[in-house]
Formats: structure tokens, sequence, C-alpha cells
């Protein structure tokens, strides 16, 4: 505690960024002007925050790269008319094909393609001037998703097994049987029914928060040092900025793998749901 | 930590506690676009790659139908060719045996035409030895006799004397001269 404010009287002023970053006031107002409200024994801003607004921006991004993608139809695709394809059938193939199997999976490919590009263009708007906001990194998004997924896999799993044999296939472990059961089955149902939403989630939210925190933090942090301290510090502003291109790179890699394991993980629950037996 | 406090009109929040408007709102806009992709979007992509792979195959039946055709083809072009040679062999042959025939009735001509010069040749020579076997022997006997009168002085003129001297005098000159000539 005391190196931590030591430091901090050293940095005479400087602002560390902190979940209060992501929680921005809405728009046409300020923090000290925004209406709020009162949700769960915290301060909510009320009123269209940036968050929203990229929701929908992603919708019409997603759905015009898709559909314009495909929109000519050529047996000889274009260049463009490529890259939707190959976009559409990683998704379509690599995920849900190869996960589900060949024989249920087409139910499954507009959920998750729409699913993919919802989340990765999300992601990617961490990275895009002037957005520069992942959308993910507000939790509630990410709630939302899960939570969705969560009732699409238990929805078609109690809808191919029933209800009692769907639970049945998810907390009892094949091949087991005797006084074990008794421990495994509440610890299968913890795993299986109550757990994956919320890993799903946090995955998905702590990747993206914490990825942008540490980029503001590089970026904030090297102005402060190139600006407002003296030698040597000052020397260290710059060092910050390279380190905040390495890790952008990085985080571009993290955005379009956080899509990628969303969905890769909902396309295997989904499986899990709908296989014979263990 | 002063800074924080100040920040604070909703500004540091525990970063767990979801924003409800914001949770509803993914969801609505996560709905709107699902629906858009199922609507638009995949039936699109499917529909392509379903005409796309049933040109392929398409193309490749086709393929398929020209080769059989051209198959078909080359082997009746082949059986054409076999045809035509065998027939050219049968002309051939043919022809030899025509050729053969016709040299061996052109020798068969000569030949009999050879013989048939050779024969009147020997006829025509058998008659004009015997013409002169005739003449010779009146003429001898003529000369003979001629010669004898004149030696014997007697007169040979009668006939029958006459020829039976000649006679006698050819006999005695053939047996003279053994077989002789004839």
């Amino acid at each position: 505690m005391s190196i931590i404010a030591s430091a901090a009287i050293r940095a005479e002023g400087f602002t560390p960024p902190g979940p209060g970053d992501f929680n921005l006031p809405p728009v046409g107002y300020t923090q000290e002007t925004a209406p709020t409200f009162g949700f769960l024994g915290e301060t909510m801003y009320a009123g269209v925050t940036k968050p929203m607004l990229l929701l929908a921006l992603s919708v019409v991004l997603v759905f015009a790269f898709l559909y314009s993608s495909i929109r000519q139809r050529a047996m000889v695709p274009s260049r463009f008319q490529f890259i939707g394809e190959a976009s559409y059938s990683f998704v379509r193939n690599g995920l849900a094909r190869d996960i589900i199997g060949s024989h249920d999976f087409m139910r499954f490919v507009p959920y998750l393609v729409a699913l993919f590009f919802f989340i990765l263009f999300n992601n990617l708007f961490g990275m895009v001037p002037g957005i520069q906001f992942p959308t993910f990194s507000r939790v509630g998004i990410a709630y939302s998703l899960a939570i969705l997924s969560w009732l699409v896999y238990n929805g078609v799993g109690i809808k191919r097994h029933g209800f009692v044999n769907y639970v049945k296939l998810q907390t009892v472990p094949g091949g087991v049987s005797g006084a074990i059961l008794l421990l495994l089955i509440p610890l299968e149902f913890f795993s299986n029914i109550i757990v994956r939403p919320v890993t799903l989630a946090l995955r998905l939210f702590a990747n993206m928060f914490a990825g942008h925190m540490l980029l503001i933090l590089f970026a904030l942090g090297g102005e402060y040092l190139l600006f407002e301290t003296e030698l040597p510090t000052m020397l260290a502003g710059p060092l910050s900025w390279v380190m905040f291109l390495l890790v952008s790179t990085l985080e571009l890699l993290v955005m379009a793998l956080q899509a990628y394991v969303f969905v890769l993980l909902t396309a295997m629950y989904i499986s899990s749901a709908l296989v014979e037996e263990h | 930590m002063q800074t924080v406090t100040i920040r604070a009109a909703g500004g540091e929040l525990n970063p767990l506690i979801p924003h409800p408007v914001e949770m509803v709102l993914a969801l609505v806009f996560f709905g709107i676009l699902f629906l858009l992709v199922k609507k638009f979007v995949v039936p699109s992509f499917e529909a392509t790659f379903a005409e796309r792979t049933q040109a392929i195959e398409g193309g490749l039946a086709a393929a398929e139908t020209k080769q059989a055709e051209a198959d078909a083809k080359l082997a009746e072009l082949e059986q054409q060719l076999a045809d035509a040679r065998h027939e050219a062999a049968r002309i051939r042959e043919e022809a030899r045996e025509q050729g053969a025939q016709i040299v061996a009735e052109m020798r068969e001509q000569a030949q009999a035409e050879a013989s048939r010069i050779v024969d009147a040749g020997k006829t025509q020579i058998e008659a004009e030895r015997q013409q002169a076997v005739i003449s010779l022997r009146s003429e001898v006997g003529a000369l003979a006799t001629g010669l004898a009168g004149r030696i014997v002085g007697e007169s040979l003129d009668d006939e029958a004397r006459q020829s039976r001297v000649v006679e006698r005098f050819l006999a005695e000159l053939e047996a003279q001269s053994g077989s002789g000539v004839n």
C-alpha cells in the first residue's frame, strides 16, 4: 500500500485507468449531468450509451458484409464474394459441421454464424480508430449472449431427449455406479449446467475488458510520462507507446480468438446436448 | 483514492454488475442479426454452394458423356479402317489370282500357237520331202535310163521294161547302200 501511495505521489496526479473508464456517460451528457438509476446496489447511467450504438452498428456491418458478399451468387466468385464465402464456410464447416456433425449442424448454422460475426465485429471495434471500444467489455452484453447460448443448448437437448433424460445425460457420467455417483452428480450438474454459461460470459468479457484497459494504460501512461515528467522517466514514454503497438497486435489476435472460442464452446455444448450417450 | 471519488457520479462500478438496458439491447440486436442471417444470408450461401456443386457435377457428367461419345466414334473409325484394310487385302489377292490366271492362259495360248506352227512346219517339210523324193526318183530314173540306154544301146523305150529295169536298178542301189536313204 505504501509503495502504491508513494508511486501515486511521485506520479503527481496520474489517474490510472479503471473500470470507470468503461462506464461511459450516455451520448450528449457528461458524467455530472447524466441521469442515473439504481440497479443491484449500483448507480447506472440512463440513456443511450456508446456500447448500445455499437451493438446496432455491428448488426448493420455484419449483415452488410455477409449479404453483399453473396448478393451476386456467382459460380466463379469475385474476390469479395470469395472472402464472404471463406468467412461463412469457416463457421459453417470449421465450427458447426465439424463439431455438431453433418446430421444436425445445418439447423444451428444461422445461430452460430450470426454469433461469430456479431462477437467478432463488436470485439474489433476496440481497434477501430474513432470507435476504440470493445462492446463486450460491458459485462451485461456478454451475459446476454451466454444466457442465450445456455438456453439454446439446453433447449435442443431437452427437445431431443426429454427433460428427465437430458438432465440424466448431463449429470450422470457413463460407466460409473454406486456411491461415487452421489459425489459426481452434483459436480457434473454444477459444471455442466451452472458453470458453463458463467465461464462463457466471463472469458469473453474479461479478455476484452483487460485487453482494453492495458491499451488505455500504455497510451495514457506514455503520454503522461512524456509530457508531465522530467528526464529520465520521460524516456519511458515512447517505450510505453511501443508497448501499446505490440499489445495492440496481441489484442487483435485475442479479439478474433475470443469470438472463435465463444462459438466453438457453444457448438461443443450443443453437440454434447445432442449426443445419445456419454 | 481522491480522484476515484471525484469521478464517481456513477463512475466506479463493480464491472461484473451488468447494465440491464445493455443486456436487453444485446439480445434485441443479436436477435435482429440472427433473423437477418437466417432469412437472407444462410439461404443465399447455401443456394450458391448447392448450385456450384451441381454445376461441377453436371460438368463432370457432360464430360463423361462426351468422352463416351468420343470413344464410340473412335471405335467406329477403327472398325471402318479395319474393314477398309480387309477390303484392300481382298482386292489385292483377287488381282494377284487374276494376274496369275491371265499369265497361265497366255502361256497356254502361246504354247498352243507354237506347237501349231511347229506342226505346220513339219507337215510342210514332210510334203516337200515327199515331193522331192518323187521328183528325184523320176528324174534319177530318167537320167539312169537315158544313161543306160546310151551305154547298152538297148532300147528301153518300152514302158514296162523300162520301169522293170529302173526298179531293179534302184533295188540294187538300195541293197548296196544298206538301209539307205528314204
